[in-house]
């Protein structure tokens, strides 16, 4: 059942793939700029890396979720997902998930190369890389309950970032310090545990608030 | 979905609110909006459809759903290739393949031709025979000739 709902956001995702690239360029463009407008400071620029990367990821994972549940909203398949005989719960989860796989991992798979800009090392690379895995499943996963309570909202996408991104700074905090941690030469492991638990969360109750606030919204 | 301003809605006695899940199983709704996606073809949607309230569906039985309500031929196209009413008939053949035992139809009739409206009588029919419900609304008239029915004519 969970299998039906991945396959077929990722099916999706895939006939409709300039939407999954356009959040992939944004978050290239928007990174690639800053050592443009910087100059070659290595200095500044690596001190300024984590932020930087962190905070493009969280714009970028704003533009996919404005999508998330609005066009299933839109032909009626959103009705029929809620009147299917499986627990809401985990018809969400299934379509977080396939959401996550489309738009943030490109932006994980990335990251590397972006954080080569910022004249990173390799260790501070895999921090990097490792802080995003753990990061943007929350992203993904509270986004959604924004997605949810502003469906069919007229103005949906700026409420989403109001509401969405103020409870982001957690994981920006987090993740963001992790890098930081391992660029100063410091061990990164307690961001990387409290960025860990925040996933757990989220994985776990976040789907549960976007069930029932899909149920306000559709009523 | 929503819920009711007053009264309550049983399903065999249960309120339907405490039954949750257990009620969609014995349910289909046919809306307003067709609930086809656009990007994925005639038989994709059915499958996923079909996937989702449990029902395992071959493509080659999805065919041949498809090819009863005059689909035959536009398996592999993508539905938004498809007119207004070929959208309905891939709805439609989600009715036929279903198990539920109540069905609530919401204009089941608009942008049908004939034949597709003598076929979806036949179905409804056919879903009575078996000794399911079914609640059709519409503006269209629809005879059946099997079945108990029970007719209630709303005047704004």
């Amino acid at each position: 059942m969970l299998r039906w709902i991945v396959w077929r956001d990722l099916i999706l995702a895939w006939r409709r793939r300039a939407d999954a690239l356009s959040t992939l360029f944004f978050f290239v463009i928007v990174v690639s700029l800053f050592p443009l407008g910087i100059g070659p400071e290595m200095e500044l620029l690596r001190s300024i890396a984590p932020g930087v990367v962190w905070v493009a990821a969280l714009l970028a994972s704003m533009l996919s979720l404005g999508r998330l549940f609005a066009n299933d909203h839109q032909d009626g398949t959103l009705e029929q997902l809620l009147l299917t005989p499986q627990p809401l719960y985990l018809v969400v989860f299934g379509k977080v998930s396939a959401q996550w796989l489309t738009s943030e991992l490109p932006l994980v798979c990335i990251a590397p190369l972006l954080g080569v800009q910022f004249g990173l090392s390799n260790e501070t690379l895999k921090i990097l890389v490792i802080s995003l895995v753990l990061g943007t499943p929350v992203l993904s996963f509270i986004g959604s309950i924004g997605a949810g309570l502003t469906l069919g909202l007229k103005s949906s996408s700026v409420l989403i970032s109001i509401l969405v991104l103020p409870l982001y700074v957690p994981v920006l905090i987090f993740g963001a310090g992790a890098v930081e941690a391992s660029i100063m030469g410091l061990s990164p492991s307690s961001h990387i545990y409290l960025l860990s638990s925040l996933t757990v969360l989220s994985l776990i109750f976040a789907p549960w608030a976007t069930a029932a606030a899909l149920r306000i919204s559709i009523e | 979905m929503l819920s009711p301003s007053e009264g309550r809605v049983k399903w065999q006695g249960a309120d339907i609110h405490s039954l949750g899940e257990e009620y969609f199983t014995q349910l289909t709704y046919f809306g307003h909006r067709p609930g086809i996606k656009d990007e994925l073809t005639s038989v994709e949607n059915l499958r996923v459809a079909a996937g989702l309230s449990g029902i395992a569906l071959t493509t080659q039985k999805a065919a041949e759903a498809l090819a009863k309500v005059g689909l035959a031929g536009r398996e592999s196209l993508a539905a938004r290739l498809l007119s207004e009413g070929q959208r309905r008939r891939i709805s439609i053949a989600r009715l036929a393949i279903c198990t539920s035992r109540l069905w609530l139809l919401d204009e089941v009739l608009t942008a049908l031709d004939k034949t597709a409206v003598a076929f979806v009588r036949s179905l409804i029919e056919e879903h009575l025979a078996h000794g399911g419900m079914a609640i059709v609304a519409t503006h269209q008239d629809i005879e059946l000739s099997r079945g108990v029915t029970q007719r209630l004519e709303l005047t704004t």
